[in-house]
């Protein structure tokens, strides 16, 4: 267990020390967690992100669940993204939840009022992932209650389907995420949703570069919850959150997040704090090509 | 499979398979038709006027725009760069700012300018305003027919 918070450290302190030493620009990211909007990675940029959420669980012990993601731009209209989990239970144990693999398909050119992007992901973890990142089903505050001994031995093969549907209308971004997921064992598919709303607090950019400036951050909603499967679908037995979330763009290439979220029902852990760090490397791709001696 | 082997066989792919496609991605040099996009912004875009024309800050503004979200592709004085062309060629300079913020809106997806409806409309109408300012470079690429619409 040791060696797991030891690599996330390792991990974490790398991510820094490369990240400030390398070509990045001011991003513009969202404020969201849970809800994808349809603006992919930008070609070859390689972003690093490390996200944790805290999460109470009522009858047993709190939470904090953390996941790294890279996520790179391999062209305009596919951006792919590897994740690794892991979660601390308190009282309990750390253990490492296993690793997810999205790629997400624009497939339109231009924009329109309504912009669909395609999700495909595959996930290989064990029963202990709580980073609630994707609930769907049945996914209940009760079912996190069992000890990690125990949930690490439940290994899980799931592939997840989203359809993404994203709008951006006098600065304001809605997206609409339907979600669906299939263990690849015997076990009926499950579905799910996501909501988002956001808007940067300033529509026009200052003349100076500021580090506080109202355009650098942007404030939204997120709705999410489960709804059943495909014998039970509805919203019998299901868990829904509502979570406000504001990112801040910093002039220096990183971008800090925050959303406190709450449950919306009895199924819901009643409170989940959520804050993340990102950091985009331009050129990500270019500079892996030179390293194996392609001419750029 | 140990699911650090698959992981690791995921990351060779993937490496691969971009590597590939950004070697698709030829240099904006050897395409004969890299501002042929411009063209094919619709009347109604085109014939937007900029509301920030006349804004004192908007050129400032988008000056640091642009050195955030396009010089690393169009070249830090927007000259052109590794991957994009350069935005001081005549092509661009005399394109109607509603075509030039159109294009910045839809991208040009397919041969890797991503959108960039994320910005806020007036942070776009702020970087036409920019590229605008800059005038036309002496050295840039022959027109085309296709790009030498007005």
């Amino acid at each position: 267990m040791r060696l797991v918070r030891c690599s996330s450290f390792a991990l974490g302190l790398l991510f820094l020390t490369f990240g400030t030493s390398i070509r990045s620009s001011s991003a513009q990211e969202s404020p969201y967690f849970v809800t994808y909007d349809h603006y992919l990675e930008e070609p070859r940029n390689l972003e690093v992100e490390y996200f944790s959420t805290f999460g109470t669980q009522r009858g047993g012990n709190n939470f904090h669940s953390y996941w790294t993601e890279f996520e790179y731009g391999a062209t305009a209209w596919w951006t792919t993204e590897f994740y690794l989990d892991a979660q601390t239970t308190f009282h309990d144990s750390t253990v490492f939840s296993g690793f997810k693999w999205e790629n997400r398909f624009r497939p339109l050119q231009h924009e329109h009022w309504i912009n669909p992007i395609i999700y495909v992901e595959y996930e290989d973890i064990n029963g202990t992932d709580k980073t609630l990142k994707d609930i769907v089903g049945h996914d209940v505050e009760a079912e996190f209650l069992e000890p990690n001994a125990e949930t690490r031995r439940e290994h899980k093969r799931e592939v997840e389907l989203k359809l993404i549907l994203s709008s951006t209308v006098k600065g304001w971004n809605i997206s609409e995420n339907i979600i669906s997921e299939k263990n690849l064992s015997n076990e009926p598919w499950e579905f799910g949703y996501a909501l988002g709303v956001s808007r940067p607090l300033s529509l026009k950019a200052s003349a100076k570069r500021c580090s506080f400036c109202r355009q650098n951050f942007v404030a939204g909603v997120e709705m999410y919850g489960g709804l059943g499967d495909r014998y039970s679908f509805g919203l019998k037995d299901t868990a829904h959150y509502l979570a406000p979330a504001v990112a801040w763009n910093l002039p220096s290439g990183w971008t800090l997040r925050l959303s406190p979220g709450f449950g919306l029902n009895d199924n819901s852990h009643q409170f989940l704090l959520r804050w993340g760090v990102s950091r985009e490397i331009n050129d990500f791709g270019g500079m892996v090509r030179r390293l194996l001696g392609a001419k750029s | 499979m140990k699911p650090p082997v698959f992981a690791l066989l995921v990351c060779a792919v993937l490496l691969a398979v971009s590597g590939a496609l950004a070697n698709e991605q030829k240099n904006w040099k050897d395409k004969p038709d890299v501002y042929a996009e411009l063209g094919k912004a619709p009347e109604k875009a085109r014939n937007r006027a900029n509301p920030l024309a006349h804004d004192p800050e908007a050129a400032a503004a988008g000056r640091l725009l642009f050195e955030d979200h396009c010089a690393e592709c169009h070249g830090h004085n927007a000259g052109g760069g590794k991957k994009g062309p350069s935005l001081r060629a005549p092509e661009v300079q005399n394109a109607p700012s509603g075509a030039i913020f159109w294009l910045l809106t839809n991208g040009v997806v397919r041969k890797g300018m991503p959108v960039w409806s994320r910005l806020p409309e007036p942070q776009r109408w702020q970087l036409v305003r920019y590229l605008k300012s800059l005038g036309i470079a002496e050295a840039s690429p022959p027109a085309t027919e296709a790009s030498s619409k007005p």
